[in-house]
């Protein structure tokens, strides 16, 4: 008999003598036994191949392992977020000179966070009704799921008219991004994603974690700091018929460099002959040019050409609400029949996941985008976001331009656009800017523009060059 | 509809991608509140979601958690704050599951997370469960609620079940209960409802808890409990949570889901706690960043919010203790519809024992009613609950137990 199964049974023939007359003398041999047993090679065998577990090669323990020792003996601390771990490593760090140019949060001027003005009004506003806290539909607030699809395609565009749309108010982007993958998983179990090279790095782990299949296609070309556009459209070409093809809306994430509105023509041409399906992840409408229908363009015109495709929303950085977790996933269908089965579908992914959204940021959001005055109020805040950051990249440009002697062409900065730019720093250049310049960023050379104030711009344009220059 | 090839734009009636997507069938619970909107007559009453009513069947905001909007008002997002409240939630939590002095919360061996209400933190332990312990099942009691079935199965964990209910004494069958835990094999994963089971309403003795975690440590399983009513079911906090201060105290390392949904009245803020005990503090900090990872590819953060609404409200002794009183007369009220729908129907001369009501605690009571019975009350008297003839009390009001009694009386009285 196996050793655990011999204790039990001892246990069990103390059970039987009748547990209320025995019951305090159990309690106490309880307490000091050490019953049950794990059998570690059990566990060693199910971490083969198991990515999560570490092994253990204590050899088999039997009837001396307390009830007290958990199931998750050979669980590892997971490694830290790459992105948000630049962020701790900045608040460690105790020089004057520190500069966090690590998450992708809005700053201002004075590098401080930014509580939009519109938000506040209509937080005020909220309170003073007095609202209800009751639970929202499984798909989300219906003010909200219509403003946002009419935000995102136009309130008059055929897709919205002829009732196309499946929107389902989502957790973020993120959360819209792992409904949506889990709708792939479930409906096109054979298909698979591609992403571009590189992205978001939380794409891959939503991906992964949906057990949807994904591969990358060519997109940043460190030689041109530029889009690598004929990578991109040959690996586009090469991946199987009916593949999902991620692609950026604008304010592309972390290169900041988008197609132009001729290049986005022909990444539609080519998704069409190959029978895609386009799926947009829009986390920075209106952050890129100031302007909400300009950053909409890439989308509407795919659906313009009568596209099926799948678009992620996000409202943390464009209405500042990280905290609240608002945002849509949008699936135009060909047909109002199919997007009500869709949205039936998506509504049977969210159920079992969360079952029905937070309120709080889809009021602010419907709140404002449905009123005209707050909503004028929100463009020009936007653009006076987003104009802050183009200005921070003039003057980067300017001082990097200034500053260095060699005639390098630093004009990338200019062309790129959103919250982030790519330095086209290396690991260890960006190692350098951390350790010796106190400038915090991610070792993919990705710099967020948006935590960079003018004020700073000359002393980072000196740490760009030192470590360009001088650390291989 | 053939799939529309080559370079050409396609049109709005050309065939779609998602023709293999059929119509969902809508959620038992929630199509019931469908229903009941759809149905204009005024004696209409909703007993289908659970969520609390006041005697005017109105939606109620606590005061505590109004006066916590106040003052949260316009700070919070700043990313710091929310990201306190969010430790601060999890702090308040665990203090209400496993008591203020428990050693649990002095030493912090505990990995703690916030989650999306009590379906966030589930679905969070079952990742989890996969993850890390991929050849385990989840049995879960008999019945529950439905949506315990869909997480489990949607993270891909397989389910068995163990009985639970006993419908010739609407009660608690805990021979067969304890039958299947003993049946189980060793190590087995146990969902448990620690105080106001749903749908039924029916909880075990603390002497039955007690043999309950002695057999669990006999068989080394381990318990997860998900505790959505804390206060519900006697209208004490402490009392409600003492099945998991059972377990504690008997050395089970548990795993819990907590839902601040019904007790503070927060449904739509989708605030709640998942909690799994560790050996150490080394230990629940590894397993803390692996639930992490897991929220982090489902949905980034949790949603700061509720959690400052909790985290003030528990953090402020005069907040906590209006929202003690405040959580004991939703509590009260429920129970005085409990004995007074009894009292109705017994007055009325039923033949039937309608003990249950009164004897089943929390929100919900499993009527008994049958499939047949249930849709003659939807369709002559407009009352509308789910097929298992789970009543939400809550949808129960001083202004319409005497119509509900006739009602109930009216379809079970021909048999």
């Amino acid at each position: 008999m196996e050793g655990k199964d011999m204790a039990s049974s001892a246990m069990l023939s103390i059970a039987s003598a009748g547990p209320s007359a025995s019951a305090a003398n159990c309690k106490a041999s309880l307490r000091k036994t050490k019953i049950g047993s794990f059998d570690v090679r059990y566990m060693l065998g199910k971490a083969k191949g198991n990515p999560f577990l570490k092994s253990q090669c204590s050899g088999r323990v039997t009837m001396a392992v307390a009830v007290n020792v958990s199931r998750f003996e050979g669980i590892a601390m997971a490694p830290p977020d790459p992105i948000l771990g630049v962020s701790e490593a900045f608040k460690a760090d105790t020089n004057d000179m520190k500069l966090n140019l690590g998450v992708g949060a809005y700053r201002t001027e004075e590098l401080q966070p930014y509580v939009l003005n519109v938000v506040k009004k209509v937080e005020k506003l909220m309170l003073e009704r007095g609202e209800y806290k009751e639970y929202l539909p499984i798909e989300g607030l219906a003010a909200f799921n219509k403003v946002t699809a009419e935000l995102l395609f136009g309130a008059d565009n055929g897709v919205i008219k002829q009732g196309r749309v499946a929107t389902v108010q989502g957790l973020s982007g993120t959360g819209s991004l792992r409904v949506a993958a889990a709708f792939i998983e479930r409906y096109f179990p054979t298909a698979k994603v591609l992403i571009s090279s590189p992205t978001w790095g939380n794409h891959k782990n939503i991906f992964n974690d949906a057990r949807v299949p994904w591969s990358e296609y060519r997109y940043y070309d460190p030689k041109t700091v530029g889009l690598d556009f004929d990578g991109m459209i040959s690996d586009i070409k090469a991946a199987p018929d009916g593949s999902f093809i991620l692609l950026h809306g604008c304010a592309h994430n972390p290169t900041g460099i988008d197609p132009t509105p001729e290049q986005w023509e022909k990444i539609a041409d080519v998704i069409q002959e190959k029978n895609h399906i386009p799926f947009f992840d829009v986390a920075y409408q209106g952050f890129a040019s100031g302007s909400l229908d300009e950053d909409a363009s890439s989308v509407r015109l795919f659906a313009a050409r009568g596209l099926e495709l799948l678009v992620a929303q996000s409202y943390s950085k464009n209405l500042g609400l990280y905290a609240e977790r608002i945002g849509a996933i949008n699936v135009v269908c060909s047909s109002s029949d199919a997007a009500a089965r869709v949205k039936s579908q998506l509504k049977r992914i969210a159920r079992p996941m969360y079952s029905n959204p937070p309120v709080h940021g889809a009021r602010i959001v419907a709140n404002v985008v449905g009123d005209p005055a707050l909503f004028n109020e929100w463009k020009e805040e936007m653009e006076i976001m987003a104009g802050r950051i183009k200005n921070v990249r003039q003057k980067l440009f300017d001082s990097l331009s200034a500053k260095d002697k060699s005639g390098k062409d630093w004009s990338f900065i200019l062309k790129q656009i959103g919250m982030f730019s790519f330095t086209g720093l290396n690991k260890a250049q960006s190692e350098n800017m951390s350790n010796k310049w106190h400038v915090y960023m991610t070792k993919d050379g990705r710099i967020s523009l948006a935590g960079l104030s003018l004020a700073k711009c000359d002393y980072l344009a000196d740490g760009i060059i030192d470590s360009f220059y001088n650390v291989s | 509809m053939r799939r529309f090839l080559g370079r050409r734009w396609m049109s709005a009636s050309a065939v779609g991608w998602w023709d293999n997507v059929g119509l969902a069938p809508k959620d038992p619970l929630l199509s019931v509140t469908e229903a009941f909107i759809a149905d204009a007559n005024p004696n209409n009453i909703n007993l289908g979601v659970g969520a609390f009513r006041d005697d005017e069947g109105k939606p109620l905001v606590l005061q505590c958690v109004r006066d916590a909007e106040a003052r949260i008002a316009g700070a919070e997002y700043l990313e710091s704050i929310s990201r306190q409240g969010t430790l601060k939630l999890v702090e308040e939590s665990v203090k209400l599951a496993y008591g203020e002095n428990s050693d649990v919360v002095k030493e912090g061996s505990f990995a703690g997370v916030q989650a999306i209400s009590g379906t966030g933190a589930c679905r969070l332990f079952a990742e989890f469960q996969r993850r890390f312990q991929p050849e385990s099942r989840i049995y879960l009691p008999v019945p529950t609620w439905s949506n315990h079935h869909n997480i489990w199965r949607d993270a891909q964990v397989p389910q068995r079940t163990f009985q639970y209910y006993n419908l010739a004494s609407k009660g608690l069958h805990f021979s067969a209960l304890m039958d299947d835990v003993k049946n189980a094999p060793n190590h087995s994963f146990f969902l448990l409802h620690p105080c106001a089971h749903n749908p039924t309403g029916i909880d075990p003795t603390e002497e039955q808890w007690r043999e309950i975690s002695y057999l669990f440590k006999v068989k080394n399983h381990f318990p997860f409990f998900d505790m959505a009513y804390q206060g519900f079911a006697s209208g004490d906090l402490e009392k409600d949570a003492q099945a998991i201060r059972i377990f504690l105290d008997d050395g089970h390392l548990i795993g819990c889901a907590q839902s601040f949904s019904k007790t503070m009245g927060l449904y739509g803020q989708r605030v709640g706690c998942l909690s799994v005990l560790c050996v150490d503090k080394n230990q629940a900090t590894a397993v803390k960043s692996q639930l992490q990872q897991i929220a982090r590819a489902m949905y980034g953060n949790p949603p700061a919010h509720g959690a400052l609404l909790v985290s003030t409200i528990l953090g402020d002794p005069g907040l906590k203790s209006l929202w003690v009183k405040e959580a004991k007369v939703m509590s009260d009220r429920i129970m005085k519809m409990r004995a007074a729908l009894r009292d109705n129907l017994e007055r009325l001369g039923s033949a039937f024992n309608w003990e249950h009501i009164t004897n089943q605690v929390g929100m919900f009571c499993y009527s008994g009613l049958n499939p047949e019975q249930i849709d003659r009350l939807g369709n002559e008297f407009h009352i509308y609950m789910p097929n298992d003839g789970r009543i939400s009390m809550a949808g129960v009001t001083t202004g319409n137990v005497d119509y509900l009694a006739n009602a109930i009386h009216e379809v079970t009285k021909s048999g």
